[in-house]
C-alpha cells in the first residue's frame, strides 16, 4: 500500500461520519414532518375546524426548533467535501458539484423562502396561501434530499462519466443517466419514505405521552390518526424500495452485500440470516475463517433477494477476494493487477506531457477512450492503490449488524402502526397504557434504525468513496491530522451542547401542550 | 441553446454567475451586520425583541446564498473549491462554525429552558456577524492578492503555510495584510450601514428609526474608509494576468488596466459605488426617503461587488492566485468544470429568475406590515 497518513485519513473519516450522523439525527423529521403538517392543515383548510390548527401549530412549533439544528448541522456537510476531501472534490467535482449547486437553486431557497412564510404568515397571507407555502416547504425539503442522494447514488455506482487524464479526474458524459442511476432512484426513494417513518414515529410517540398523561386526549388522537395512516403507507413502501436497493447492491456493490449478510463464502440457494450473532472479529489475513455463533437462517431468501432465483449463486467475501472462475468472478488479487496497469497508463501520460512527446500522448489519449482498456483495466482503477486484497474488506460486523438493526426494527414500526390504528379504531387506545408506552419508547428506536441504513451505506462502501475508482485514503485534503482533531472535538463539543439544546427546548415545549400556542 | 457556446464563453457566464451570488450574498450579510448592532440600537428589551425579529426572517436568505455560493463555484470551477477549501482549512472553519452558531440562535434564544441561555445565543450572534463579515471580506480580498498554495501535475492542491490561510490575515509585517483586512473591515461596516437602513425601512419604532440613523452615519465613515484604500490600493498594484497559453505573470496595473479595458465593468462599479453612497445619503439626511435607503445601497452594493468579481477573473486574469507557485494560480480557463457539465448547469441556471421571483413574491408580503411592538406582544411566531 501506498504511503498514506493513516491517522489523518482515520480523523477525516472520524470527522465526517460524526457531522453526517449529528445532521442526520434531524433530516429524517423535517422531511417527514413537513408533508405530516402540510396534510393536517389541510385538513384545518378544508374543514375549518380551529382544533386542527391548533394540532397543526404544535408540531410545527417542535418541526422550527428541529429545523434550526438541521440547518446548523448542514452547513458543515456542504463545504466538507472542499474542506477535507480536497483530493476528491477535484476528482469528481464536475459530476458531484452539479447537483449540489442544484440543490441550493432549486430546493434550499424553495425551503427557506416558504418556511418564513409557514412561521410568520398566518396572519399576513391568505388561508390558501398560507397551505401552499407549508406544501411547498415540504417538497423543498424533499427535493434538497433528492439531489444529495443522487451524488451519494453516484460514488456508491458510479455511471455516466468518462475518465479525463489531462485533467485527471472524472467528467460528467451523460447528466440524465447519473440523475436516473438506479442506485440513486432507490437510494432516495427508500431514504425519503423511511424518513417520514421516523416523523410518523415521532408524532406517535409523542402524542402517546399526552395520553400516558391523560392529557390533550383528543389533539392527541387526532394527532395519531394522521402520522399513524402515513407512518403505515410508507412503511410498505419502505420494504418496496428497501427490497429494490438490495437487488442494486447485489449488482453493483457484491463485498458491500456479502458484508452486510455475512456471507463469506458464496453459494446458490445462499439462506437468508434473519438474526445471527457473529463470532470474533475475522483476522484480516484470513477472513474466510470467520463464521456465526448464532444463526437463523432460511434457504433460498438470500439469493432471491439478490437476483429473484431462489438458485443463483451469491459471491461471498471469499469469491470475491479470490475469485471464482465456474461463476466468472475476477479476484482482487487480479483487479490490482489490473487497476496498476490502468495506473501506470496515467503516469506514463504524464511523463509524455511533460516531456512534450505528442505521439506518445495521443496514443494515451486513445487508450483511455479504449473500451477494453476501460472495461477491464481503468474499471479498477482504484485497487491500484491497494496491495493486499483484504485490506479492500469492510467492516463485517459493523455492516452486519446495522443492516440487520435496520431491518428489523422497520418491521417493529410497521406492525407498531398496524396495532395503533386498530385499537384506535376500536376507540380503546386512550386505555391501553402498555401500548402507549411502547409508542414512546419506539421513538429513539426510530432513530437508531435511520442511523443505521446510513451505517451500512456508508461503512459497506468502504474502503472506497467512489466504488472501484477512488480509495478513501486517497480522497482526503493535503493536510496536518492534528488540524482535523482539533475540528472534531469543536464539533463534538458544539454539536453536543446545541442537541441538549434542542432537547429540552422540545421537551419544555411539548410540557406545554397545544393549548398554549407556543412560547 | 447552450451547447453551442464554446467552454470559454461557458466559464464566462458561470463566472458571472458566481460572481452575482457572492454579490447578493455580501448584501444580504446586512443581517450579520445588523447582529452586532441589536445592543447598539436596541436600548429596551422590546426594541432588542423588534430587531431580532426583523433580521430573523431574512437570516435564511443569507445562510442558503452562501450555501448555493459554495455549490455553485464546486460545481462550476471545482479547483477553486478544492483548493481554498482544503488549503485555506482554518480560514472556512472558523466561518462555518460561526453560520452553525447562528443558524440556531434565532430559534432558541427566547424559547424557555433553553440550556445556553439568552445571553449566550445573543453572543452567538454577535460573533457570527463580526467573524463572517470580516472573514468573507478578507478572504475574497485574496483574490486580488494572492496566497499561498502550489498544484502537481494531478490537480492535487498543497496549501504551503502551516496556518492555513489564517497568516493571510495576521502576517502583520506585510503590506499585502493590510490590504486584505481593509477589504474585510469594509465589508465589516458596510453590512452595519446596509442593515440600520434595513431597521429603517422595516421596523416601526420611532427610537429604532433614530438610533439606526446616527449609526448608520458612525459606520459609513469607516466603510469609506476601508473601501477607498482597498480600492485605491488594488488598483495601483501589480496583478496576476495570464496569457493565451495559460503562463501567469505579474502585471502593473493590472487591476486598472481591467477596469479601462472593460468599460461596463467601470461602469457597473461606478454606478454601484454611487447608489451605495447615495442611499447612504438620502437615508442618512433626507427624511421622507428614510425608508428607501436600503433599496439603493442594496442594489449598489450588488453592482460593486459584482465589478469587483469581474476584475479579478475576467479579461486574463488569475482569479485565485498563488503569491509562492505563480504557475498553479488558478484562472477560469484552468479550474472550470467540463464543457457538458457547464452546458448541463447552465440549463439549471435559466431557473434563477424563476427563484428570484417567488423570493420577491415572499418578501413583498411579508414585509408588507412593518415589525411593530403589537406584532411582537401578538400570540404568533417570536424568536
Amino acid at each position: 500500500m501506498e504511503n498514506f497518513d493513516l491517522s489523518l485519513v482515520d480523523w477525516s473519516r472520524a470527522q465526517f461520519a460524526l457531522t453526517a450522523l449529528y445532521h442526520w439525527l434531524f433530516v429524517p423529521l423535517t422531511l417527514g414532518i413537513t408533508f405530516i403538517l402540510a396534510i393536517m392543515e389541510s385538513i384545518y383548510v378544508r374543514t375549518g375546524d380551529p382544533e386542527w390548527k391548533k394540532i397543526t401549530k404544535f408540531w410545527m412549533t417542535l418541526f422550527g426548533i428541529n429545523f434550526a439544528i438541521g440547518v446548523a448541522t448542514g452547513i458543515i456537510l456542504e463545504f466538507e467535501f472542499g474542506t477535507n476531501w480536497s483530493n476528491y472534490s477535484w476528482f469528481v467535482g464536475d459530476i458531484f458539484g452539479a447537483p449540489l449547486a442544484i440543490e441550493g437553486i432549486m430546493a434550499f431557497f424553495m425551503e427557506s423562502t416558504f418556511i418564513a412564510i409557514m412561521f410568520f404568515g398566518w396572519n399576513k397571507v391568505s388561508k390558501k396561501t398560507h397551505l401552499m407555502a407549508t406544501w411547498l416547504t415540504a417538497i423543498g425539503s424533499n427535493l434538497s434530499a433528492l439531489w444529495i442522494l443522487v451524488a451519494n447514488g453516484w460514488m456508491q455506482n458510479p455511471i455516466g462519466m468518462i475518465f479525463n487524464p489531462e485533467t485527471t479526474r472524472m467528467e460528467m458524459a451523460d447528466f440524465w443517466g447519473v440523475f436516473f442511476n438506479p442506485n440513486a432512484v432507490n437510494k432516495f426513494l427508500h431514504t425519503i419514505y423511511s424518513s417520514y417513518i421516523v416523523a410518523a414515529v415521532f408524532v406517535v410517540g409523542i402524542s402517546a405521552w399526552f395520553l400516558l398523561k391523560k392529557r390533550d386526549v383528543i389533539f392527541a388522537k387526532k394527532s395519531i390518526l394522521v402520522a399513524a395512516i402515513f407512518g403505515l403507507v410508507f412503511s410498505l413502501l419502505t420494504i418496496m424500495t428497501g427490497d429494490e436497493s438490495a437487488r442494486e447492491v447485489a449488482k453493483s456493490q457484491p463485498m458491500k452485500f456479502a458484508s452486510m449478510e455475512g456471507l463469506y463464502y458464496g453459494t446458490t440457494n445462499a439462506p437468508l440470516v434473519a438474526a445471527g450473532i457473529l463470532e470474533n472479529d475475522p483476522v484480516k489475513e484470513n477472513p474466510e475463517k470467520k463464521d456465526f455463533a448464532v444463526e437463523l437462517a432460511v434457504p433460498g431468501v438470500l439469493s432471491y433477494m439478490a437476483f429473484l432465483d431462489t438458485k443463483a449463486f451469491v459471491p461471498g467475501i471469499h469469491d470475491l477476494v479470490h475469485g471464482n472462475k465456474e461463476h466468472g468472478i475476477i479476484s482482487y488479487f487480479d483487479k490490482i493487477e489490473r487497476g496498476k496497469v490502468a495506473r501506470q497508463a496515467l503516469t506514463d501520460f504524464k511523463n509524455a506531457r511533460k516531456d512534450g512527446d505528442k505521439a506518445k500522448v495521443a496514443a494515451l489519449t486513445a487508450k483511455f477512450k479504449d473500451k477494453d482498456f476501460l472495461d477491464n483495466y481503468f474499471a479498477y482503477f482504484g485497487y491500484s492503490y491497494f496491495d493486499n486484497p483484504h485490506d479492500i474488506i469492510p467492516s463485517v460486523p459493523i455492516s452486519f449488524y446495522s443492516f440487520h438493526i435496520m431491518v428489523a426494527l422497520g418491521g417493529h414500526f410497521m406492525i407498531l402502526f398496524i396495532v395503533v390504528l386498530f385499537f384506535l379504531y376500536k376507540d380503546k387506545l386512550a386505555q391501553m397504557r402498555w401500548l402507549q408506552w411502547v409508542m414512546l419508547w419506539t421513538m429513539p428506536l426510530a432513530y437508531l434504525a435511520t442511523e443505521s441504513g446510513w451505517v451500512i451505506a456508508e461503512v459497506g462502501r468502504q474502503p472506497w468513496v467512489v466504488q472501484d475508482l477512488l480509495p478513501t485514503m486517497a480522497a482526503v485534503s493535503n493536510i496536518d491530522s492534528t488540524s482535523v482533531m482539533i475540528t472534531f472535538a469543536l464539533f463534538f463539543v458544539v454539536f453536543t451542547a446545541l442537541l441538549i439544546a434542542e432537547i429540552k427546548i422540545m421537551l419544555k415545549q411539548i410540557q406545554f401542550g397545544p393549548n398554549t400556542g407556543g412560547h | 441553446m447552450f451547447e453551442n457556446l464554446d467552454i470559454v464563453s461557458l466559464q464566462h457566464y458561470w463566472f458571472a454567475i458566481n460572481s452575482l451570488l457572492g454579490a447578493l450574498l455580501v448584501f444580504l450579510l446586512f443581517v450579520q451586520g445588523g447582529q452586532t448592532l441589536i445592543k447598539t440600537i436596541g436600548k429596551t428589551e422590546m426594541e432588542q425583541t423588534m430587531i431580532v425579529n426583523a433580521l430573523g426572517r431574512k437570516w435564511e436568505f443569507t445562510f442558503t446564498t452562501l450555501v448555493t455560493f459554495g455549490g455553485a463555484f464546486f460545481a462550476s470551477f471545482p479547483l477553486f473549491y478544492s483548493t481554498s477549501f482544503g488549503g485555506a482549512y482554518w480560514v472556512w472553519m472558523i466561518i462555518l462554525f460561526a453560520f452553525i452558531l447562528q443558524a440556531v440562535s434565532y430559534e432558541y434564544r427566547s424559547k424557555p429552558d433553553n440550556f445556553l441561555g439568552k445571553k449566550t445565543y445573543d453572543t452567538f450572534l454577535f460573533i457570527n456577524g463580526l467573524i463572517a463579515t470580516v472573514f468573507l471580506g478578507t478572504a475574497v480580498a485574496t483574490f486580488f492578492t494572492g496566497s499561498g498554495f502550489h498544484i502537481n501535475d494531478l490537480n492535487q492542491s498543497f496549501w504551503d503555510s502551516p496556518f492555513r490561510g489564517l497568516e493571510l490575515a495576521l502576517t502583520l509585517t506585510s503590506y499585502t495584510t493590510y490590504v486584505n483586512l481593509s477589504l474585510g473591515l469594509a465589508v465589516f461596516f458596510l453590512s452595519r450601514v446596509l442593515a440600520n437602513l434595513y431597521f429603517m425601512n422595516s421596523i416601526d419604532d420611532s427610537n429604532i428609526r433614530v438610533n439606526a440613523r446616527k449609526s448608520l452615519v458612525k459606520n459609513a465613515v469607516p466603510f469609506l474608509v476601508f473601501f477607498l484604500f482597498f480600492l485605491v490600493n488594488i488598483l495601483l498594484r501589480d496583478g496576476f494576468a495570464v496569457d493565451a497559453n495559460g503562463v501567469v505573470s505579474m502585471q502593473a496595473f493590472k487591476y486598472w488596466n481591467n477596469l479601462l479595458e472593460m468599460p461596463v465593468v467601470l461602469v457597473i462599479l461606478l454606478l454601484g459605488v454611487v447608489m451605495v453612497l447615495a442611499g447612504i445619503g438620502r437615508s442618512g439626511f433626507v427624511d421622507k426617503c428614510a425608508e428607501r435607503g436600503i433599496w439603493l445601497a442594496g442594489i449598489g452594493t450588488v453592482f460593486t461587488v459584482f465589478a469587483l468579481f469581474l476584475l479579478a477573473g475576467f479579461n486574463g486574469t488569475a482569479y485565485y492566485p498563488s503569491n509562492t507557485d505563480l504557475q498553479s494560480s488558478i484562472t477560469i480557463y484552468n479550474s472550470s468544470s467540463s464543457h457538458y457539465t457547464l452546458v448541463a448547469m447552465s440549463y439549471v441556471s435559466l431557473m434563477i429568475p424563476i427563484v428570484l421571483a417567488y423570493i420577491w413574491y415572499a418578501w413583498a408580503k411579508m414585509n408588507k406590515v412593518k415589525i411593530s411592538k403589537e406584532e411582537m406582544e401578538s400570540e404568533g411566531h417570536v424568536y
